[in-house]
């Protein structure tokens, strides 16, 4: 019988095994999807018991969001406020136990809840250390956003101001926007509103770029060779593009006219036939460039980030599509969808010589012992060489001086920008307003891009003085 | 060193441990140190130094390892309840002194355990009678479903608990006697080796009580657990492991027949495959459970960190703010894998797993079949109890009802368990005083 004993022993231990292999499971190699699991409300009861660190705007004075203990002893939560209401709605979000969190404050929870590795928080549970959350600078500028948001004043729309050498995000802006802190008790009617406040159009609204995209065009023909700024196209009003007559605005004639001026007074039959002659690959080949066709890569929630580019069905078409009308889509026409961080992202490149960096929304952040870690940026990709973008920012300059831009002309300060106007309904007279640009020209210390949905203006009229007055409040900043 | 001595060394590290348990969380609880802790673990050495003692004086060969071990679990239960709740602990310490009196009480009455094969049937009969009684109607308690309480005023009682003894002790003396028959007629039908039709009979007997027990009592937990030990004995008793696959057979076929057509049976599977198709009602506990497990890691989150209740809910324990339905019986293993992390639970599973080797080596030592059965199928018994339940929490099983030993939360529960180690150190002792008399001849 002593065998068969030994042999049954060894059969208890395979089961005991097969618990310790099932506990490990469970506890370890599994353990991130069940936190992830909805029905495990663990995470957000634990979280609710750290003191979430403070989102300051970039002065390191201003608090867009602090935590805030409520209750005592065990029964001790924090909750979160935001002291500037509105101003930051969309770009840093929320964070609620009963909604969840978007924005910043989601995608840096790691670091505002102060997780870390298994083994740091033992070391901290061993020395008897509380989790507590590091504090993060955000990389947005007080003046800025106020100014931005005044700017519009109520018109619907969005404004990004991007640091063109680092991909700083210092505006980040649109209307209408929401108070935070109404989260808890209004979210079902916000989320209901038809103006769709909680929707952050800055990152996720698909808007035809009109005109701006010409600068894309451009970059092209330049960067690849195609032509450069002396290059010669008929001016004339209609041309047949794709089979379909295409006209200036107002049916405006020009001549045999350079790129310059082309870009100066934003021909568009200029323009559609340089598309042509480039062609979809070409065109294509740049607008990756400049992070089209892609999810920008901004330290945000990838559930609010949309991608930029030529859109059938709800999908982006790749450069192979017959459904492409490349002629109207060097003119920011045709299937074209692109969110105001993506045009910003565009003229940040031709700012910075070239060189399209990846975009940012944080700068610093400081755990609770005081320790800081400053952002440090990355290059996306280069665009274009040193002197497409030169050429491209002295045309810009012209636009602004003599052209469709001039309502952005800051005094002794060299602006390039680009308007664009989207005919949205012809008949009603309802247009996509844009303006993209950056300053000083010769050495530009911020890129922006102001849009305004649904105007009768221009991007001339309409968004040009938005640009313009983000554009006034940072480099005044700067001088300071 | 003597066994005895060995045993009392042993107990120390079990008194230090709980004392460090309940200073843990008196400091996580109240964040100062009282010498509570101290009067607390002082308390539960003195009643394990008690029970030594009668061990020492009564079985002085028996198995030096086994009541450490076992008062480590005991330990680990006593700061865990604790830990959930005061008053649990209070009652548990209560039933803990009980257990000891009943474990001594066998100890000096049934010196001579052999005697138990003379009442055999007698005893047969009432393992179950006893099974039964959760059914008679006034007595009876359901709890989940399960008829597996029975209720006299404020005391409930968990009867399969002292069952599951009586029916190891009947099985022992049977098989023991029929287990030259059951090999030598054994005939091939079909490339399977089946026992002889006559002596068939009472092994269908214990796969119909089995059957019984998930149909009449409703609690796959305890008939997984018996015909589990059954199985194990009549494996050792007759070297026959095609005995052993057609009961499991009997036992799969059976299962997923009454799975199939009684309503409860067949939850309980559909949880166990799919816990979080509905985690939020029938799936909750166990999903709660992994949850739990999930929140431990490796080193846990330390004891009385778990999270059992919802915050700023207050209601009558245990179930109206669970976070963790049963904390203190059915799951106490996910607490203690969040608290005490992986590397907790593991010395815990290892602890069940020592004491086994302690009870098989007793059943190898052990002279005559009796004996060695007896030992088998206590052994058994107990480690399958505690694979049934961790099984459960750790969803390799469907969860059920069961306890788990000397740890959960439960007087029936400790009581039996002290029985059976009475038994298994009298066993020792007869088979290790044999042997040592042995080695001093030689």
């Amino acid at each position: 019988m002593n065998t068969q004993i030994v042999k049954l022993f060894g059969f208890i231990l395979i089961l005991y095994a097969l618990l310790f292999g099932f506990t490990s499971y469970w506890s370890i190699f599994d353990a991130d999807n069940l936190e992830a699991n909805t029905a495990n409300k663990r995470p957000l009861l634990e979280e609710e018991r750290i003191d979430r660190g403070e989102i300051l705007a970039h002065d390191e004075k201003t608090v867009i969001a602090r935590s805030v203990p409520k209750g005592e002893g065990d029964a001790q939560i924090y909750v979160r406020q935001y002291p500037e209401g509105d101003l930051y709605g969309n770009p840093i979000g929320y964070s609620y136990v009963e909604r969840g969190r978007v924005g910043t404050e989601l995608d840096h929870n790691d670091e505002l809840v102060g997780n870390k590795t298994e083994f740091l928080s033992i070391l901290d549970e061993l020395q008897g250390h509380q989790q507590e959350g590091s504090t993060l600078v955000s990389s947005l500028d007080p003046e800025a956003q106020q100014t931005a948001l005044d700017a519009l004043g109520g018109q619907k729309g969005s404004v990004v101001a991007m640091v063109p050498s680092t991909g700083e995000i210092r505006a980040m802006v649109n209307v209408p926007t929401y108070d935070p802190n109404d989260i808890p008790q209004d979210y079902a009617e916000l989320n209901s509103d038809r103006n769709a406040p909680l929707f952050n159009r800055a990152t996720q609204a698909g808007y035809q770029p009109g005109s701006t995209m010409k600068l894309v065009t451009a970059t092209a023909a330049l960067d690849s060779g195609e032509a450069d700024p002396d290059t010669t196209l008929s001016g004339r009003s209609p041309v047949e593009i794709s089979g379909v007559p295409l006209e200036n605005s107002g049916g405006e004639q020009f001549g045999e006219i350079d790129m310059t001026t082309a870009l100066t007074n934003s021909v568009n039959t200029w323009w559609a036939q340089m598309g042509e002659q480039l062609g979809t690959d070409t065109m294509y080949k740049y607008m990756d460039r400049f992070g089209f066709n892609e999810e920008p890569p901004l330290d945000y929630p990838d559930f609010q980030l949309a991608i930029s580019g030529e859109y059938a069905d709800g999908k982006v078409l790749d450069a192979g599509s017959d459904q492409i009308d490349v002629g109207r889509m060097a003119i920011g026409q045709d299937k074209l969808n692109v969110t105001p961080l993506q045009m910003a992202m565009v003229v940040s490149a031709i700012a910075n010589d070239g060189e399209l960096m990846e975009p940012r929304l944080w700068s610093k952040t400081i755990d609770p012992d005081g320790r800081e870690e400053e952002m440090s940026p990355d290059r996306q990709s280069r665009v274009m060489s040193d002197d497409t973008a030169n050429a491209i920012t002295s045309m810009m300059q012209d636009v602004v001086n003599e052209g469709t831009g001039t309502a952005a002309a800051l005094s002794g300060i060299d602006v390039a920008g680009k308007t664009g106007t989207a005919e949205i309904d012809i008949e009603n007279n309802v247009n996509q307003a844009w303006f993209v640009g950056f300053a000083p020209a010769d050495d530009p210390d911020i890129a922006v891009a102001a849009t305004v949905e649904r105007t009768s203006g221009f991007g001339g009229t309409v968004a040009a003085p938005i640009a313009k007055q983000v554009m006034e409040v940072i480099l005044g900043e700067e001088g300071d | 060193m003597s066994a005895r001595t060995r045993e009392l060394f042993a107990l120390i590290p079990v008194g230090l441990l709980v004392t460090a348990g309940f200073t843990a969380i008196f400091i996580t609880q109240s964040e100062q140190l009282g010498n509570l802790s101290v009067l607390y673990g002082g308390y539960f050495l003195a009643l394990c130094v008690a029970a030594h003692f009668v061990i020492r004086a009564r079985l002085p060969d028996a198995d030096p390892f086994l009541f450490p071990l076992v008062a480590l679990l005991a330990a680990f239960g006593v700061v865990m309840l604790y830990r959930l709740d005061e008053g649990l602990a209070r009652n548990q310490a209560n039933w803990f002194v009980l257990g000891l009196l009943l474990f001594s009480l066998t100890i000096f009455f049934l010196r001579d355990y052999e005697a138990l094969e003379r009442y055999r049937y007698l005893i047969a009969l009432t393992g179950i009678g006893l099974l039964m009684l959760p059914r008679v109607p006034g007595i009876g308690a359901q709890t989940n479903d399960a008829f597996l309480a029975i209720k006299f005023g404020a005391v409930t009682f968990q009867p399969t608990e002292i069952a599951k003894i009586a029916i190891v002790v009947f099985l022992a003396s049977y098989l023991n006697e029929r287990r030259e028959v059951l090999v030598v007629g054994a005939r091939n039908v079909a490339g399977i080796v089946l026992p002889p039709l006559k002596h068939l009979g009472p092994l269908l007997v214990v796969w119909g009580a089995a059957m019984f027990m998930l149909v009449f009592i409703r609690d796959l937990g305890s008939s997984l657990m018996f015909f589990g030990a059954f199985l194990a004995m009549i494996y050792v008793a007759t070297a026959r492991i095609s005995f052993v696959l057609v009961g499991v057979l009997m036992f799969v076929i059976g299962s997923w027949f009454f799975a199939s057509t009684i309503g409860h049976v067949q939850e309980r599977f559909d949880i166990w495959l799919d816990p979080f198709n509905e985690a939020e009602g029938n799936g909750f506990q166990i999903a709660q459970s992994l949850f739990a497990q999930a929140d431990g890691g490796l080193f846990g989150r330390g004891l009385g960190e778990s999270l059992v209740q919802l915050p700023k809910c207050s209601g009558d324990f245990p179930n109206q703010c669970a976070i963790l339905p049963a904390p203190h019986t059915d799951v106490i293993y996910a607490v203690i894998v969040n608290e005490l992390g992986l590397f907790g639970a593991g010395a815990v599973v290892l602890i069940y797993a020592l004491i086994a080797e302690r009870g098989f080596k007793t059943a190898v030592l052990a002279e005559d079949g009796f004996s060695k059965l007896l030992a088998t199928g206590l052994t058994s018994i107990f480690a399958l109890q505690a694979f049934v339940i961790i099984g459960g929490v750790t969803r390799v099983i469907p969860l059920t009802g069961v306890t788990l030993p000397f740890i959960s939360y439960g007087g029936s529960s400790i009581v039996a368990n002290f029985i059976l180690l009475a038994l298994l150190l009298l066993i020792s002792d007869k088979a290790r005083r044999r042997l040592r008399r042995e080695e001093a001849q030689a």
